[in-house]
């Protein structure tokens, strides 16, 4: 309890990319909360990505880690684009609305 | 050692509480805010741990500029306040939120499933490492690492945010009536008789222009 190892690190990562499932699946407010929840679930990859870095000795992760900043910045990006283009269009971005796209 | 592990669970603690918070608020201004929050306590759990390098660049990449696009966009589009939409579903009476819920439980009992069936093992993973040198920093080794061996990928990656960024423009640019822009070829292409006009004065009557 005390000593924290790579465990704790691991299960810290699995509440968070769980809570951002949560969110992609319970969300009826708008589509950037989703962009957000997108992010957290990011962010739990990282975690466990720089977790097992440390741990293990190996620098790796933590370039992986790096890339995943840099894509993770770009798919922000676009999704922002994409939803100021729609709002736009439609007026509206709350999720049981948007039916445009067939889905 | 007693230390770290206070810390720890301080920041951990409220990396959970905020990831909550961003699901769960009716603002979304808030969950913005939410997100800062929660970006700032895993980059201190990054520098607890030693990876200092990945702990600033999360602060500097994700607080300074992911999260103010967020938030810069949530403002622009005016959608921050919406009352009583909290979980609320017209359509389906609400049956969607049992099902999500249990099906997230079910996605986080797997992972600590995972987590604590899992054994380390010491020859396996010593098999394709980059050795984590106690003597530089840790900036230091990994720009070792990532100008070197990783330099395709770094190129590649820096190819990806070109795209991202040409895409974000052309995806939100239009063409809008009535502004009034500067055009390169009337300017360049001006001559002098079109600018220059020679009138004879005469005294004692002044000039009119325009006539």
């Amino acid at each position: 309890m005390l000593s924290i190892g790579l465990g704790h690190y691991l299960t810290l990562a699995a509440i968070i990319f769980t809570i951002g499932v949560v969110g992609i699946f319970l969300n009826r407010k708008n589509v950037i909360v989703i962009l957000m929840s997108i992010e957290l679930i990011l962010l739990a990859v990282n975690i466990n990505l720089v977790a097992f870095s440390i741990f293990i000795n190996d620098l790796s992760g933590q370039i992986f880690t790096l890339f995943i900043l840099t894509v993770a910045a770009a798919e922000a990006a676009i999704g922002l684009a994409i939803i100021v283009v729609y709002f736009r269009n439609s007026d509206t971005i709350r999720v049981e609305e948007i039916k445009n796209l067939k889905g | 050692m007693i230390a770290h592990s206070v810390f720890f669970y301080i920041f951990s603690l409220i990396a959970i509480v905020s990831a909550v918070m961003v699901t769960v608020s009716k603002n979304t201004v808030h969950s913005v805010f939410f997100l800062i929050l929660d970006f700032i306590s895993i980059s201190c759990l990054f520098i607890m741990i030693g990876a200092e390098f990945l702990g600033m660049i999360m602060l500097i990449v994700y607080v300074g500029a992911v999260a103010v696009l967020f938030l810069f966009v949530v403002m622009m589009l005016n959608v921050a306040e919406q009352k009583g939409q909290w979980f609320s579903s017209r359509w389906d009476g609400g049956n969607h939120i049992p099902v999500g819920l249990l099906v997230s439980l079910i996605i986080f009992v797997e992972l600590i499933i995972v987590i604590g069936g899992w054994k380390y093992k010491p020859d396996l993973l010593n098999s394709l490492s980059i050795n984590i040198s106690t003597e530089v920093t840790n900036t230091r080794s990994i720009g070792n690492v990532l100008y070197t061996d990783y330099i395709h990928l770094f190129q590649i990656s820096g190819m990806i945010l070109l795209v991202a960024m040409i895409g974000a423009i052309v995806l939100t640019y239009r063409e809008r009536a009535g502004v009034k822009r500067q055009s390169y070829v009337k300017q360049i292409s001006r001559e002098r008789d079109e600018g220059v006009d020679l009138v004879e004065a005469e005294r004692n009557k002044g000039v009119k222009i325009d006539a």
